[in-house]
């Protein structure tokens, strides 16, 4: 099991938002999250990424045997832990190159190893470029900074690859894409699947889901996952709605 | 008012040591410098211009000054710890407020006509050349420090640069604080750049000695018609130290002048910059960092005075504040009736580190023309916590993001700077500064 879930309750500035969360990850495997606006899949993200806006008030989390709510959040990083973010940061002065250097570097000196030789660092920012098709002007620019909203997506993916996490948290990664965009996006994160690493898909729409093939789909409901099934279920929302899936969970709860 | 009695008592009983220790011209302005002192003062916290910063009490401790120009040996292989590479220059040396020396072959390579070395010197060789330009643009008549170092002042630097003579090497000037008792330092630097004339002058303040020091530096730029000249003015001392420096620049027509202030590493600091625009097409860039923490405190006050048409001014002053420091920015850009087709832009950018960090920013345009492009802009912040948590998910631990963060935020300042090895190596001592490795000054590190 990669990632263990379980009972999780978190909310933000005294406000309870995530009521009992469980859900297990094991390697290969990609989940899809969906659910209504405001029904906590963002915090959830945010939650296991460690940010300190957040707190856990109950429950716990292990991630690939350790607890993951402990570290800090550049350690769950450095422990393979990825999320591209729905609303990437622009960070004035501060080059993608060096950006990307320093987190390399850093992660390597998390796990004992000595900083990477530039020219193979400029080896792999090529071959990750390329595989997101961003271009190497982007590497000079300041991160994020005059990017459009598709090349900032795009650099999400080529940070994702970059940093080759075992399991990725892609956060409204179509949200904001053109079908050009979003086709490339989900090519790159195709392409990074293998049987060691996991994905969770956090989406609003059946659309990604059509690039990036579900495992397992649930449904996040006011801070619960309220039903988990197979990707016939992205489908069935995609046609239906939410109504039934929160209907059958509040007639169960009877 | 007080302390500045004390000083003019103190020259009326030494006016025969001063002048001894000085030459003609520095002393033919001392009767104007006492009578304005008399009149003014100093300046104290209830005037406007110096709310932030009372400079009247940095005089009040019974400060010794070198009047009878005693012998002051300074370790100058002290002021090469620095290990920051590829900044090549011809180098000059004041010892607190007295010439030093330069490079040995300094003079051998300047171009014919140039006179750069002891202001004392240049005004017993050409006095009449001095005399020209000696004490014409620092204004006396105003609570200021202008009176009070032309009162005192006795040797200094001078950089004279004739008609369309270029200079390519940048000149550097270290100043070191170097007593073994507390001392106030009056230094004075002349820069007078013929009609197409250029050069570059880095200014390195440093204290060597962790004594008290007080020093007032008064600072004239003459900028002829079509001239380029860039001052790098990089301040590194120590908590001890206390700084008042006024500088006045003169621009004719289409000069070019660039003024950057950096304070490092200080302890009490005030840097006033007066610049008249004389000639039409003229452009000053006018930019600054402070990076101070502790109780380290830096007030940089500007003043553009466009008087004819087609000048800009451009400035770009940002501050980091740890801890308990405190920091003050006034800019204030005038645009006389007729100054048309002025473009004038002044920001001031800072970020409070901490709860107890003060700073007290304020913009003021005065425009009496109407066909003018004048902006300003201030902001008083923290670090974008969002960026933070951004750079902390890709494996960035806090303090380094911070650091990165710090670094990215005056690094657009340096950005500025014309002078590129000086700005790889402003981005290396800022970075070190940031990390705590300058943790005082241990010597020039811009320098060598």
């Amino acid at each position: 099991m990669m990632l263990k879930i379980e009972n999780l309750h978190a909310g933000i500035d005294g406000k309870e938002i995530l009521k009992g969360i469980n859900l297990e990850v094991s390697a290969g495997q990609v989940h899809a999250i969906m659910g209504p606006n405001g029904s906590g899949k963002s915090t959830m993200s945010n939650v296991l990424v460690g940010h300190p806006s957040y707190q856990v008030t109950e429950g716990s989390v292990t991630f690939k045997g350790k607890n993951l709510l402990d570290m800090p959040a550049e350690d769950r990083s450095h422990e393979g832990l990825f999320m591209s973010f729905q609303y990437p940061v622009e960070i004035p002065g501060v080059s993608m190159t060096n950006f990307m250097r320093t987190a390399i570097n850093e992660k390597r000196k998390y796990l004992g190893l000595q900083p990477m030789a530039p020219t193979d660092f400029l080896k792999l920012i090529k071959e990750k470029r390329d595989l997101v098709k961003l271009d190497a002007k982007f590497m000079n620019r300041s991160v994020n900074e005059g990017f459009s909203g598709g090349e900032k997506k795009r650099n999400e993916i080529f940070q994702m690859a970059m940093l080759e996490p075992s399991l990725s948290i892609l956060d409204e990664t179509d949200s904001g894409l053109d079908i050009d965009a979003l086709r490339i996006v989900a090519d790159g994160v195709n392409r990074l699947k293998s049987p060691e690493t996991a994905v969770i898909v956090i989406t609003h729409y059946q659309r990604l889901l059509d690039y990036i093939k579900p495992d397992i789909v649930h449904v996040l409901y006011q801070g619960r996952i309220i039903k988990t099934a197979g990707p016939e279920l992205a489908l069935e929302l995609e046609e239906r709605g939410y109504d039934w899936v929160i209907k059958e969970f509040e007639d169960s709860q009877k | 008012m007080k302390s500045a009695q004390n000083y003019i008592n103190l020259f009326k009983e030494n006016r025969a040591l001063v002048d001894n220790g000085s030459a003609g011209v520095l002393n033919s302005l001392r009767d104007s410098a006492l009578s304005c002192l008399e009149q003014y003062g100093l300046p104290h916290n209830g005037l406007e211009e110096y709310l932030h910063t009372d400079v009247s009490k940095w005089f009040e401790p019974d400060w010794g000054m070198n009047l009878a120009r005693l012998d002051m040996p300074v370790d100058f292989a002290q002021a090469f710890k620095c290990s920051v590479p590829n900044l090549s220059t011809q180098l000059y040396f004041l010892a607190n407020d007295t010439f030093a020396s330069s490079d040995t072959a300094a003079k051998n390579l300047l171009p014919e006509g140039v006179i750069a070395g002891s202001l004392k010197e240049a005004a017993v060789e050409h006095p009449e050349l001095v005399a020209g330009f000696y004490g014409k643009l620092a204004d006396m008549e105003k609570p200021g420090i202008a009176a009070f170092n032309t009162l005192f002042a006795q040797d200094g630097f001078i950089l004279y640069v004739p008609d369309c003579v270029v200079i390519e090497k940048p000149l550097q000037l270290i100043t070191l604080l170097s007593s073994k008792v507390d001392l106030m330092v009056n230094r004075r630097i002349l820069v007078v750049l013929g009609r197409d004339a250029q050069a570059k002058l880095l200014l390195c303040d440093h204290a060597l000695a962790a004594n008290q020091h007080l020093t007032t530096q008064v600072v004239e730029i003459f900028a002829g018609s079509g001239s380029t000249f860039e001052l790098y003015d990089l301040e590194e001392t120590h908590y001890a130290n206390r700084r008042t420096s006024e500088l006045y620049v003169n621009q004719e027509a289409n000069s070019n002048v660039e003024i950057d202030y950096v304070t490092l590493h200080n302890g009490q600091t005030r840097n006033t910059v007066f610049s008249t625009f004389a000639g039409r097409g003229s452009n000053l860039s006018l930019n600054g960092i402070a990076t101070i923490d502790k109780e380290q405190h830096v007030d940089n006050m500007t003043f553009a005075d466009h008087r004819v048409s087609d000048c800009t001014s451009n400035e770009l002053f940002k501050y980091v504040l740890d801890d308990s420091a405190s920091g003050s920015f006034a800019g204030k850009v005038l645009v006389r009736h007729g100054a048309q087709h002025t473009e004038s832009q002044q920001t001031n950018r800072n970020i409070c580190l901490t709860r107890q960090a003060r700073m007290f920013t304020q913009p003021q345009l005065e425009i009496y023309a109407d066909d003018v492009k004048c902006s300003h802009g201030a902001t008083v912040g923290q670090l974008d916590e969002n960026a933070m948590f951004y750079m902390r998910q890709r494996g960035i631990p806090e303090d380094e993001a911070r650091m990165m963060l710090m670094q990215a935020f005056v690094g657009e300042v340096i950005g500025h700077v014309s002078l590129e090895p000086l700005r790889d190596r402003l981005n290396r001592l800022v970075e070190k500064r940031f990390r705590g490795e300058l943790s005082q000054c241990e010597g020039c590190r811009a320098c060598r």
